[in-house]
């Protein structure tokens, strides 16, 4: 049940790009069209969840084990880096297929700060409240959940765009400006959402 | 007169958060009132200025295919030392700012002038890009958290212009960081044309 | 000055350097910034139960105690001290997240003054609790005793104002209230039965017996 909550926040209440602001370069970036939309999200899902284990990890094992806290943002954005150019790696070898549709994603994520900032969110364990202990089973199911609410919030957004594309828009608003009022309302429409995460509490009893 | 011209080139003609676009993130995610946008500008002012500064000194010995990695770890160290600065003399600053101060490693404006300017330049017009272009975001930074702190609560800077209960919270809230922020970058292209 | 060649060693040899100088600036840096962080917690905790509890004076920590749920989760910190009890207390449902507050009681369990410590309310709202609940404000509720009436807001049928626009917000902060209560005054007596499932685990500084002292 803790992992359906922690599902169900992370990407309806606490949505990552909509209400905690990371990842707004990919989201206002990449959004113009669906298939592209859908392909960003594919891959930050992918690199995130994998991330998340590595940084925790380290974190445990590495950091706090040495007391070497200090260390790590630059620990960590140095491990993603990597973990980037690996995983672009051994997708090209195993499968040229996904290699194709997420390759030409893979160099942007480096620098989505939503991939640093959900490592360093699962290691301090910030995203657990009562009945839902921070370590590593939750600190995944975290991470991919909020991977899948970026990438609803790109695709729902590219299927907005796709729409303005066909309607008048005045001269100053085209462009970056109507992309973010845009924004604004459909992050509104997920503010209906806050208070659905203490209904399910009380629902499941936490 | 040339270092003005690139300090003036960063805070209007390439101002980072209303002419290129850049780090939005804690753009949206720091400006619910003007002081915290100030503050997160002069943040990240003054990360930009030491990596600038300290990328043009050691350029020459950086080989071209191992440049990015030692530029990301200059900058991670320089925000590293803001954090422990910030925790340990503004603690205000530190928890308001909270997790956005280790995200400024991955502001794109700063691993971009590193590029862009820093690694082409000498030590010197590199301290002005700095400067200019760190100003440029802090004043668009203040300037959005200005917007929404007066239309969500009345007030600027903590200074109470209309009673708070006549604001539109919405502006405060996340929704409208995105409406404020859209609205202000159409105003800046109806001036530019 | 010539552009170093990318060879494997240069390239070995400058990223390692890089790194390894950095590693060493940061530790330094850590080192001299680290008692000056402990320094800033602390004051701000004494300062803070200072404020809670009114008194001219700072009062002096006599006694903490630790109250955890079954789960191991911390619900509640009391610092006993010589000018009444400051709880800090936690309630998990606030409006996106956890809501802390520290609040100061005197002897006979009534409200001296509070402080929200932690929130992950938006700016504006946090502000909020920590203004509108204090004297002069709409919600007052200093100087009211929980253990008498339970702090409710008047839409639940109580008598305090919730905040404007923020029911969530207000409904949270007066649970908080209400458990710091009951902690405070189960961590006079443990076996009050409101917190039976509590487990009071004391660390205080200068106290070695648990919590059966009144």
């Amino acid at each position: 049940m803790a992992f359906i909550l922690i599902f169900i926040t992370a990407i309806f209440v606490n949505n990552v790009v909509l209400s905690q602001f990371l990842g707004i370069c990919p989201f206002l970036g990449v959004s113009k069209k669906i298939e592209t939309a859908s392909g960003m999200g594919a891959a930050v899902a992918f690199v995130l969840t994998i991330a998340t284990i590595v940084t925790y990890l380290l974190q445990k094992f590495v950091l706090d084990a040495f007391g070497l806290q200090y260390l790590q943002t630059i620990a960590f954005i140095l491990v993603i880096a990597a973990l980037v150019q690996m995983v672009e790696i051994i997708l090209k070898k195993v499968s040229p297929a996904l290699y194709q549709s997420l390759g030409v994603f893979l160099p942007l994520i480096t620098t989505n700060c939503c991939i640093l900032g959900v490592a360093i969110i699962v290691a301090q364990g910030t995203y657990a409240t009562y009945g839902i202990e921070p370590n590593l089973l939750t600190g995944i199911v975290y991470a991919f959940s909020t991977a899948i609410g970026f990438a609803l919030a790109m695709v729902i957004f590219a299927g907005i765009r796709e729409q303005l594309d066909l309607v008048e828009v005045p001269a100053g608003m085209k462009g970056t400006a109507i992309a973010l009022v845009s924004a604004g309302l459909l992050a509104m429409a997920f503010m209906g959402f806050s208070g659905v995460d203490g209904g399910l509490k009380v629902l499941f009893g936490l | 007169m040339n270092n003005f011209k690139i300090l003036l080139n960063g805070i209007i003609k390439e101002n980072p958060t209303f002419v290129l676009l850049l780090g939005m993130c804690p753009t949206l995610g720091t400006t619910s009132s003007a002081i915290n946008g100030m503050s997160m500008g002069l943040a990240t002012t003054a990360v930009l200025i030491f990596s600038n500064f300290l990328i043009s000194l050691i350029k020459n010995l950086i080989p071209d295919m191992v440049r990015i990695p030692s530029y990301i770890v200059v900058i991670a160290s320089l925000v590293t030392i803001l954090q422990m600065v910030l925790q340990a003399y503004v603690p205000d600053v530190y928890d308001t700012l909270g997790l956005f101060i280790p995200l400024i490693v991955v502001n794109c404006i700063i691993l971009g002038r590193a590029e862009a300017f820093a690694a082409k330049n000498g030590p010197i017009p590199s301290i002005f890009d700095g400067i200019g272009i760190g100003l440029g975001f802090t004043l668009g930074l203040t300037t959005l958290g200005a917007v929404r702190e007066f239309l969500g609560s009345g007030k600027i800077f903590n200074f109470e212009i209309f009673p708070e209960s006549y604001g539109m919270l919405v502006f405060v809230l996340a929704p409208g960081a995105f409406l404020a922020l859209g609205y202000l970058i159409a105003i800046v292209n109806k001036l530019k044309a | 000055m010539k552009k170093l060649d990318s060879t494997i060693g240069n390239m070995a040899i400058v990223l390692t350097v890089v790194s390894v100088v950095a590693a060493g600036i940061l530790a330094y840096v850590n080192q001299m910034t680290a008692p000056q962080i402990e320094k800033i917690k602390a004051e701000k905790l004494s300062k803070g139960i200072k404020d809670v509890l009114v008194s001219g004076a700072a009062p002096v920590v006599q006694k903490v105690d630790t109250m955890k749920n079954e789960k191991g989760d911390i619900t509640a910190i009391i610092y006993n001290t010589d000018k009444g009890a400051a709880v800090q207390s936690t309630d998990p449902n606030g409006f996106g997240g956890n809501l802390t507050i520290l609040v100061g009681f005197d002897e006979a369990g009534s409200i001296k003054g509070y402080k929200v410590l932690e929130t992950t309310e938006t700016p504006g709202l946090g502000a909020k609790a920590s203004t509108w609940f204090q004297k002069d404000g709409k919600g007052n509720i200093i100087g009211k005793n929980p253990g008498e009436k339970e702090l409710v807001v008047s839409k639940d049928g109580g008598d305090v104002d919730a905040i404007t626009a923020s029911t969530i917000t207000s409904r949270a902060f007066l649970r908080a209230v209400n458990a710091a209560y009951k902690a405070y005054k189960s961590g006079a007596s443990c076996s009050a039965p409101a917190v039976a499932a509590d487990e009071c685990v004391n660390d205080s500084v200068d106290e070695t017996s648990t919590c059966s002292n009144k």
